[in-house]
């Protein structure tokens, strides 16, 4: 048993890895430093931050569409705001938000550190692509500053709507620009995050060593060097559709307006699980670490990413059911198929809370919230696989709250993310009373946010209305909806108020949690290039290895004394 | 390599089946367009790493029992700042601003972009050293 777990005297003498890295750094300082830095966890802080802000102007355009809809017939905004609003809500949260804070903030500075690298593989080419992201946000949201207003059809920007004659004006020529620079932003963090997980592992780190959250990241590169290529090449013939006289989308011309359907959902199905695998490894981490167990199932999960990754791709057109011309039956089994890879991590992360000794930290509470959440919107998810609820449900409030609770759920990984990793980014904890009140505030905000919206939609209510008619019934609803999207909103303040509390308050030590992973073995923060020393990496979880060496359970969860024989005798 | 080029190739085989099917069954051609160059990406990377994984030796990184001091030596050249990305990211900034306020603003967009490169790669022949 002893052979496949750290012997005593390798942890004292862990060898110094790259050694001739490690001469003092002395790069600029301040703003400076925060312009020209290439090390990922300053670039990963930075993408941190802006996309937390995305998140804040995101969510302010949210409360007001929900103020709006507080009343049926509310004057808050005109009615061609609300539409500015509702495409720029969209458009921050999925561009700006989600996607950056999924593959560009916490990825950036953790899959290095997890797979003991001592930075990505092309440092040059991830600040570029954080300055892309950047300047791409604000192109898409100077719109606001234009005669016109910002872009205001949907954030999907269907065809014809979206051509020069339905909407005129620069805010969707600037929209179409930002994303023309996020989208390359996301595609350069594909391939850096590819080339750094297979060519910057350590001695030891194989593939199936890697901890789940950098396997969901590798996954979720390959499904960015999919996808977004197709977004590109859709913006350029939409633009080109717009000023330069190409009939690629408009049926005057001889165009097929429903190809923007296809290219658009070619991205942006893959889309949704380019930002929901990233949170889907948060998770996995969290919930193994606050439970002491290793993950259950661990190349269950590896698969089930897999699988979902590949499925993603073959159902584009479950958004476009109701225009008669999508291959139905293909696009219905290829959808509900992945209901069972997304079952099998499910099940997965119950089976890792089982008979764990299970510390509902905020981080934790965090997840188990993500869970419930994820399930409510992965449910409703299938109903809207199959055509016949789809052609019922298309285009109403059931659409609108299926996919906020899954993006909510998601924003509850975000946030215990942050909370879990938070101390390894800065050496401070936040505030566990702070981070239970957040909590309470997110969960409890997000179901009573989107629950009423089920309702509505089932009755009938269409999305991207500013006004409905006068029934009781749907005001009620939508005045609970928007209660929940104020209990939303306090919690974002609490987490606000929270870092100003915890401001350097509680330092973190290297591992506050006692956790499994290889980024808890260096020092919080960690030093410039990483690492001082590395563990022997026997298993998924090196530094638990090093931290417990007399424990029984070994590689991927099996009792070391059953399977002894298959395990890897050290070199 | 062995895995990860197994993980692409089997995502190129999954999209080639779906490519398949989905062209022979639908009356669209974008679809299958897309999916074949998601075979094309599965296979042309997986490919490429599964001939060199048959003719090298295992990484230290794929060997199950390598020891840290395996990992020694130069990793490669980690430069630890660059002001060329940011130039660079300026230059995209305008050229992209010039589709709305003016085509003007392409000639400094190109000018930076330009500047950004040749810094750039003036820059990384000194190895990432100022």
């Amino acid at each position: 048993m002893t052979d496949v777990l750290p012997h005593p005297v390798d942890q004292v003498t862990v060898e110094h890895v790259h050694e001739d890295l490690h001469e003092e750094h002395h790069g600029p300082t301040g703003i400076l430093k925060w312009m020209t830095s290439t090390d990922h966890k300053v670039i990963g802080m930075s993408y941190t931050v802006t996309s937390v802000i995305m998140m804040v102007i995101g969510g302010l355009f949210a409360e007001i569409i929900r103020a709006q809809l507080a009343s049926p017939n509310a004057h808050l905004v005109s009615l061609a705001q609300y539409n500015e609003l509702f495409t720029m809500h969209g458009s921050v949260m999925i561009y700006l938000f989600a996607g950056p804070f999924a593959f560009g903030a916490l990825a950036n500075i953790i899959v290095p550190l997890q797979i003991g690298a001592p930075d990505m593989a092309f440092p040059r080419l991830n600040a570029l692509s954080y300055w892309l992201y950047l300047f791409g946000s604000l192109t898409m949201l100077s719109g606001f500053f234009t005669a016109g207003g910002a872009a205001n059809f949907g954030w999907v920007a269907y065809a014809p709507l979206s051509n020069s004659l339905n909407t005129p004006g620069s805010g969707a020529d600037l929209w179409i620009g930002g994303l023309l620079l996020t989208g390359f932003s996301a595609i350069f963090t594909g391939v850096n995050l590819c080339a750094t997980i297979f060519y910057l592992r350590a001695p030891g780190m194989t593939m199936f060593r890697m901890p789940i959250f950098t396997w969901n990241l590798m996954v979720t590169a390959i499904l960015i060097l999919l996808a977004f290529p197709v977004l590109t090449a859709g913006l350029i013939m939409l633009y080109c559709d717009r000023h330069f006289g190409t009939h690629i989308f408009s049926v005057a011309g001889g165009g097929v307006p429903v190809l923007w359907q296809h290219i658009f959902w070619f991205w942006g199905h893959p889309e949704v699980y380019i930002l929901a695998l990233p949170f889907f490894g948060m998770v996995t981490e969290i919930i193994a670490v606050f439970s002491r167990k290793p993950v259950f199932g661990y190349k269950g999960m590896i698969f089930a990413t897999l699988s979902i990754a590949a499925l993603s791709l073959g159902v584009w057109a479950h958004h476009m059911y109701t225009t008669g011309v999508v291959l139905l039956p293909f696009f219905a089994i290829m959808s509900l198929l992945i209901a069972v890879p997304t079952g099998i991590k499910m099940f997965n992360w119950i089976g890792t809370m089982w008979r764990g000794e299970i510390w509902f930290s905020t981080a934790m509470l965090m997840a188990v919230g993500f869970l419930i959440t994820f399930l409510i919107g992965g449910l409703t998810g299938i109903f809207l696989a199959s055509p016949p609820l789809d052609f019922f449900t298309h285009d109403t409030y059931f659409v609108v709250a299926h996919f906020h609770s899954v993006v909510m759920a998601l924003v509850l990984g975000a946030m215990g993310g942050l909370y879990y990793w938070g101390p390894k980014i800065t050496g401070y904890m936040l505030n566990e009373t702070y981070g239970k009140i957040q909590f309470w505030f997110l969960f409890i905000g997000t179901q009573v946010f989107t629950i009423p919206g089920y309702i509505l939609g089932l009755d009938g209510m269409p999305r991207r209305i500013a006004m409905y008619p006068h029934d009781p019934q749907w005001q009620t609803l939508n005045q609970i909806s928007t209660l929940g999207a104020i209990l939303i909103g306090i919690s974002t303040i609490v987490f606000v108020a929270n870092i100003a509390y915890s401001w350097k308050k509680y330092p973190a030590g290297d591992n506050p949690w006692d956790a499994q992973t290889l980024e808890w073995f260096t020092t919080s923060p960690p030093p410039h290039h990483n690492y001082y020393r590395l563990p022997q990496i026997r298993s998924e979880r090196p530094t638990w290895d090093y931290n417990h060496p007399g424990h029984t359970a070994s590689p991927h969860g099996h009792h070391v004394e059953e399977e002894s024989e298959q395990e890897v005798p050290v070199a | 390599m062995r895995v990860e080029a197994k993980v692409l190739l089997g995502l190129g085989l999954f999209f080639g089946l779906m490519f398949a099917v989905y062209w022979h069954y639908s009356n669209e051609d974008a679809g299958g367009v897309m999916m074949f160059g998601g075979m094309l990406l599965g296979f042309l990377p997986g490919g490429y790493y599964y001939w060199w994984s048959r003719r090298m030796k295992p990484r230290p990184e794929d060997n199950p029992g390598a020891t840290q001091s395996e990992g020694a030596g130069v990793v490669g050249a980690f430069p630890s700042s660059s002001i060329w990305p940011f130039t660079l990211g300026c230059g995209c900034f305008l050229m992209v601003l010039a589709l709305v306020f003016g085509i003007w603003l392409v000639i400094p967009g190109v000018g930076l972009v330009g500047w950004a490169f040749l810094g750039g790669t003036a820059e990384g022949r000194r190895s990432g050293k100022h």
